[in-house]
């Protein structure tokens, strides 16, 4: 794939006039799905996807396409060089874009992230075997992902993981399940088995009869992905310099009014973790680390190239929400969690969230599998599923009594437009209070 | 881009494999998007793309393959692979062959259109796009304001081992307007001219959408909020506006009643649903004033078509009749599967996906008052318009929802605009509650409806009325 990419920039910048600038970005995968229920295959296929993106740049005028590459050069040159005569012809009647950013000399390389995939039917078969006797629905994802970038300055980069991810949940009956995810890079067999007893294990547990807790304030341990669900609220719009500066970010009390986090409160972008590349689709280098909240105080705000040309600061992201987002650990062991607890919600999951009131980043959502009501630090009964209404000010602010200790690393199971490759390393978090609703 | 898809269909003919049934669903989109924010062009955009999704059932198995390379070679590996899926999972599969959709249909469907879209020059759509964004800054408070049109042509061809031979030219339209209003630590946004939902047809639907004209109205609003009171704390009637509406229908009515939800395909992704098979043909869904139908055939809303992607026919049929449960929203395999009447609604959203059960058009059926008759048959309630928050559990049940903009009701007369404007409820109780529908349907839509694995993001259309609640709790922003 890496050559094709660079055998296409080759002949497209070969052709380009006097002045005139050409920036490539490639997006693609060769991807397994296969989809599951009652521990049945649902539907199960193949996608190859191979996208590029073109901007035909003189001075500070620019027109941009993407195409759907074939893979085959006697099929796609014609497609492109028909585009590319399209915006060249646009850029013509365009105004000049005064944000317009590209690398004009940033660094060339290529980035390997190897991985270790099982054979599908192998895959296939280690899934049918660890979940015998279990009601099963989720899917299993496993391919080659590739970026790329290239400009008719000389720049070139690119970036191939391989990479699996079964993300599955097992249900007793009705919407009482418990939910699991075993990805990677190397294919550990024993590993998956592993996570499916642990699934067992918890499915035990919902068989009894359900806990309704009525609306109030309860407290509440979040585990890792619960966490992973907050503070993507807090990401969406929390964290980019255009939604700072337009004042819609749901942080804007922090950066505007000084408004804290618990100073136990540490997340940084953190794309030297490897899984997504290193470079924009401008040809801008990623730094390795962006500190975001700093002992609990706003610390820096994600740049991508067009704000960075608006608002005079430096590139720090290709795009202006985390994709590899790092929160510290705190003191509290996860053995301790339960006695810590004490009497509470045990929250492994929330669902479905969404603001309230963003200017004061209010959220809303709903637990959703294997939460249970807990006393006198034992698990005692699933809960039935209930609607919260917080701020993440008070629930990471004077509320959050501890971090653990240890970090689970999530990566994402989702395949919008295609396998995500974006990652969470995220403590569970203990809270005196949430409220809930509904 | 027809002639392209014909040959590919004709090239694969020739390298079908041996099989229970086969499919080729390819696809050719061609979608221009510009955008002005702060009265600065943003980078236009054309996206072109082309892709076959091919299927194969033998042997008790299926399995798919999709693919961006139509020559005869990628299409013969495309088959091949989707053959190899299929033997994979033979033994293994949910769906038995019997059940799997299969299509001999032959067909067509086009857009009706009264102004295509390139009778606007590239220029021209500028032009008015930078009008539009001048439009929105009437004030200093306005500190963000964008403008955005986009139009999408997209071909279908669905041919099959059957003998299936249907042919959809779709054009769409997808205009927008939004201002940010920011005072102190305040911030509100008011969208409008179009911005929830795509819609078929050319540029006659601009003005329908009130764009741009919409650009000073949408702006003022934003300037309102600012100054206006949270909306107050209570349990009280609510008045819907369609746009708003658009949205309680997608969550609490749209996804319950998807049929894969109900059979659990979804239960590790988006979700069940409280509704079961048992509950089609008696269950009260809603009060007697409640009628809902999936319906192909209205003029301009974004999901009309003549056939589902797995080459079933769409026609228009009652979900729910007055207030009663008739049959959910599921394709030709869900239908087998079930053993259920459904609808012609298996859909992809794009080459690269296969088709599982989706909303379309999903309407709910006009009523006899007027908006002002809905009014004035409030004594005390809240009136909210444009959805921007949205939250419900697994099952399609407990949801809270938020509006951009609020007005009072007291006395059966709009009163005062209220900011930050929620409501919560539980769907199978609040649909009973519907009071009053008025007359008319306004056409609006969802662009980003998320569901299946892998995932996919899909258009869908809902035409509705203005509707009344009663003994809704509604709250405001902030600490309320």
């Amino acid at each position: 794939m890496k050559d094709y990419f660079y055998h296409l920039a080759h002949v497209l910048t070969a052709d380009l006039e006097d002045g005139e600038v050409l920036l490539l970005a490639f997006d693609g995968e060769e991807s397994d799905f296969v989809r599951f229920n009652h521990a049945r295959v649902r539907q199960a296929g193949t996608v190859v996807r191979r996208s590029l993106e073109l901007d035909l740049v003189e001075g500070a005028r620019h027109a941009g396409g993407r195409v759907e590459l074939s893979g085959d050069a006697a099929q796609d040159q014609p497609l492109l060089a028909a585009l590319l005569a399209e915006l060249r012809h646009q850029r013509r009647h365009l105004p000049e874009d005064p944000y317009i950013n590209y690398a004009a000399d940033g660094p060339s390389g290529d980035h390997e992230v190897a991985g270790a995939l099982p054979p599908r039917e192998q895959a296939l078969e280690t899934i049918r075997g660890a979940a015998a006797g279990l009601d099963l629905a989720g899917i299993w994802a496993a391919g080659t992902l590739h970026s790329g970038f290239a400009s008719s300055l000389g720049q070139r980069n690119w970036h191939t993981r391989a990479s699996f991810n079964f993300d599955w949940s097992c249900h007793h009956a009705a919407d009482k399940a418990v939910k699991a995810n075993y990805a990677g890079l190397t294919w550990d067999p024993a590993l998956l088995e592993e996570r499916m007893a642990t699934a067992r294990r918890e499915l035990d547990l919902m068989a009894a009869a359900p806990h309704t807790i009525s609306p109030g304030r309860y407290r509440a341990y979040l585990a890792p992905r619960a966490m992973r669900e907050l503070l993507s609220m807090m990401a969406w719009g929390g964290f980019g310099m255009k939604s700072q500066r337009t004042g819609q970010s749901p942080l804007l009390p922090m950066s505007a009014e000084g408004a804290r986090l618990a100073p136990m409160v540490h997340l940084a972008e953190h794309n030297g973790r490897g899984l997504e590349p290193p470079f924009s689709p401008e040809g801008f280098a990623i730094p390795s680390r962006v500190p975001l909240i700093d002992g609990g105080l706003y610390a820096e705000s994600l740049v991508g190239p067009r704000s960075a040309m608006e608002y005079g600061q430096p590139v720090n992201a290709a795009a202006e929400f985390p994709a590899s987002l790092d929160m510290a650990p705190g003191e509290l062991p996860a053995a301790d969690v339960l006695e810590a607890l004490g009497s509470g919600l045990y929250i492994n999951d929330l669902w479905y969230l969404n603001f309230s009131d963003r200017s004061r980043a209010r959220v809303t959502g709903m637990t959703r599998f294997a939460c249970f009501w807990v006393e006198d630090g034992r698990l005692r009964a699933p809960v039935n599923v209930m609607r919260f209404d917080d701020t993440l000010f008070d629930l990471l602010g004077p509320r959050l009594e501890a971090l653990t200790r240890e970090r689970e690393l999530l990566l994402d199971a989702g395949t919008y437009g295609g396998r995500s490759s974006h990652s969470h390393l995220l403590p569970g978090a203990l809270v005196d209070a949430m409220t809930f609703t509904l | 881009m027809e002639a392209l898809l014909e040959e590919s269909a004709r090239s694969f003919a020739a390298v079908a494999p041996a099989a229970d049934y086969w499919s080729l669903r390819l696809v050719a989109e061609r979608r221009s998007a510009l955008a002005v924010r702060q009265d600065v062009l943003l980078p236009p955009s054309t996206t072109v793309t082309t892709g076959a999704f091919v299927t194969v059932t033998r042997s008790g198995g299926t399995g798919y393959a999709a693919t961006s390379d139509l020559s005869p070679a990628g299409l013969a590996a495309a088959a091949a692979e989707a053959r190899t899926w299929a033997d994979l999972t033979a033994g293994h599969s949910l769906v038995a062959p019997a059940e799997q959709a299969r299509s001999a249909h032959r067909g067509r469907y086009e857009t009706p259109m009264a102004q295509p879209w390139d009778d606007l020059s590239q220029d021209a759509r500028i032009g008015l796009l930078q009008d539009a964004s001048r439009a929105l800054k009437v004030d200093e408070r306005i500190i963000d304001w964008l403008a955005w049109l986009v139009g999408r042509q997209v071909s279908t061809l669905l041919v099959s081992g059957d003998g299936a031979h249907i042919l959809q030219r779709f054009h769409f339209i997808d205009p927008g307007l939004r201002a940010v209003a920011h005072a102190g630590a305040l911030t509100q946004v008011r969208t409008g001219g179009g911005a929830r939902g795509s819609r078929q047809g050319g540029l006659e639907q601009l003005e329908l959408l009130d764009f741009p004209a919409a650009a000073p109205r949408v702006a003022e609003e934003a300037l309102a909020l600012l100054e206006a009171p949270e909306c107050p704390t209570g349990t009280t009637h609510l008045l819907l506006m369609p746009s708003q509406m658009t949205l309680q229908i997608h969550e609490s009515i749209g996804h319950p009643l998807e049929l894969d939800r109900i059979l659990g395909d979804e239960r590790n992704y988006a979700g069940t649903s409280f509704v079961t098979p048992d509950m089609f043909g008696h269950y009260r869904y809603g009060s007697s004033l409640l009628n809902v139908t999936f319906d192909p055939t209205v003029a301009g809303e974004s999901a009309a078509y003549a056939f589902d992607d797995e080459g079933l026919p769409a026609e228009r049929v009652h979900l729910i009749r007055d207030g009663i449960l008739q049959r959910p929203l599921g394709g030709g395999a869900s239908q087998a599967r079930a053993g259920l009447p459904g609808t012609a609604n298996a859909r992809a959203c794009s080459w690269d996906r296969p088709p599982i059960d989706r909303m379309a058009n999903l309407n709910v059926e006009p009523g006899n008052g007027s908006l002002d008759d809905l009014i004035t048959g409030v004594e005390r309630g809240v009136l909210m318009d444009t959805n921007r928050s949205w939250s419900i559990d697994d099952s399609r049940n407990k949801f809270q929802f938020g509006c951009e903009y609020g007005r009072l009701i007291e006395d059966g007369t709009l009163g005062p605009v209220v900011r930050n404007p929620n409501y919560r409820g539980i769907s199978a109780t609040f649909w009973r509650n519907l009071d009053a529908v008025g007359t008319g349907l306004e056409v609006h839509g969802v662009n980003n409806c998320g569901k299946g694995e892998p995932n996919q993001m899909i258009h869908v259309g809902h035409a509705s009325p203005p509707c009344v609640f009663r003994d809704v709790e509604v709250f405001g922003g902030a600490g309320s």
